[in-house]
């Protein structure tokens, strides 16, 4: 039995009305592709480029409560400030980030990370060295491949010693695009220079 | 050791099962009343979401607060429940599967009986389904049972 649109919509906004969600989220569109966001009570818990995302609503659940639902109100701000960014109109987001769960050591990377500049690159190594681990490149790696709120905390900034991409958890092609435009410079630097 | 069926995502529990709430609020209230008791099953639902144990018996509880929300609404409307009640025609209706042993009983004693024996829920998420605290749950379902055992004993 199909439940009417209207009815569904309803729902979902008296649910958030009365304050029942803990996570609401919804799919957006972007020039890189949909994006799954997810908002809890404490702020933007997520930003997933799998939007048939089982998996990433279960980890999101146990971090912020099982209460998730689709509600396309919940996350108007962040869809607000991306459609911003992706038009080029916005270089620092605003937003309250939900950091809930993270080990100690991810948690001061991403809070280091947040602190790269629109439109700069830096490394993993330099990266690892401002936490003070400079030996903890591949950690630092590890920690950007496992970033749950990408664009906003901006892992796509983060590049190999040698300028090269390396690698990123929603493909090359979009980190590509996310550093074209914020126009920052792509490539291997060469050595002499 | 055995391992609690974990509780899924808010949201997936809601796509699972409000094709059948629907189905069963229509049959029992109409088209039209059965898109506000839709809207209030799930509101309930969620409010006692939190609470829930394990991720099991999903769908009776589901259905559970439907025909609670259903015997309410018909209740509100001054028609007799009894008389909307589709007795054997909705056996695919958890609440009633165990129809013939707790017949007689007040709806909400009988529900209780139901979950607590039937499904084995917690007095927790049988007080969400009833829209009362777990120990009014829990006096309603000794209440039933008491009166059932009577019964026993008269018959």
């Amino acid at each position: 039995m199909t439940i009417s649109p209207q009815v569904d919509r309803r729902f979902r906004d008296a649910a958030l009305s009365l304050g029942l969600v803990d996570v609401g989220f919804d799919v957006i569109d972007s020039p890189i592709g949909p994006l799954l966001v997810a908002v809890s009570t404490e702020g933007l818990a997520a930003i997933s480029y799998s939007v048939r995302a089982e998996a990433e609503l279960e980890r999101i659940a146990g971090i912020a409560g099982p209460c998730v639902l689709r509600s396309p109100r919940s996350v108007d701000e962040v869809r607000r400030e991306l459609d911003e960014y992706f038009a080029g109109r916005r270089r620092v987001f605003d937003l309250t980030l939900d950091l809930r769960g993270m080990a100690s050591f991810t948690f001061t990377v991403l809070q280091e990370l947040a602190r790269v500049p629109y439109g700069e690159t830096t490394t993993y190594g330099a990266l690892a060295s401002r936490v003070g681990h400079p030996r903890a490149a591949r950690a630092v790696g590890t920690v950007m491949n496992k970033n749950r709120i990408p664009i906003v905390l901006p892992c796509h900034r983060v590049v190999g010693a040698n300028g090269n991409l390396v690698g990123y958890a929603g493909g090359l092609e979009r980190k590509t695009a996310l550093l074209e435009l914020e126009g920052a410079r792509i490539g291997p630097t060469r050595l002499f220079e | 050791m055995m391992h609690a069926v974990p509780i899924p995502p808010f949201e997936r529990f809601y796509e699972e099962h409000r094709s059948d709430v629907m189905q069963l609020l229509r049959r029992r209230l109409g088209r039209e009343r059965a898109d506000d008791a839709f809207q209030e099953t799930f509101l309930r639902a969620l409010q006692a979401y939190r609470r829930l144990e394990h991720g099991e018996h999903l769908r009776a509880w589901a259905l559970t607060i439907a025909q609670h929300v259903a015997i309410d609404a018909l209740r509100r409307s001054r028609v007799h429940a009894e008389s909307a009640d589709p007795g054997a025609e909705d056996g695919r209706a958890a609440y009633l599967e165990l129809a013939p042993l707790t017949d007689g009983l007040p709806p909400k004693e009988r529900a209780a009986v139901v979950l607590r024996y039937g499904y084995d829920l917690s007095y927790e998420q049988i007080a969400a389904a009833l829209g009362s605290s777990a120990e009014a749950a829990r006096q309603a379902t000794s209440t039933g049972v008491r009166k059932l055992r009577k019964r026993r004993i008269v018959q």
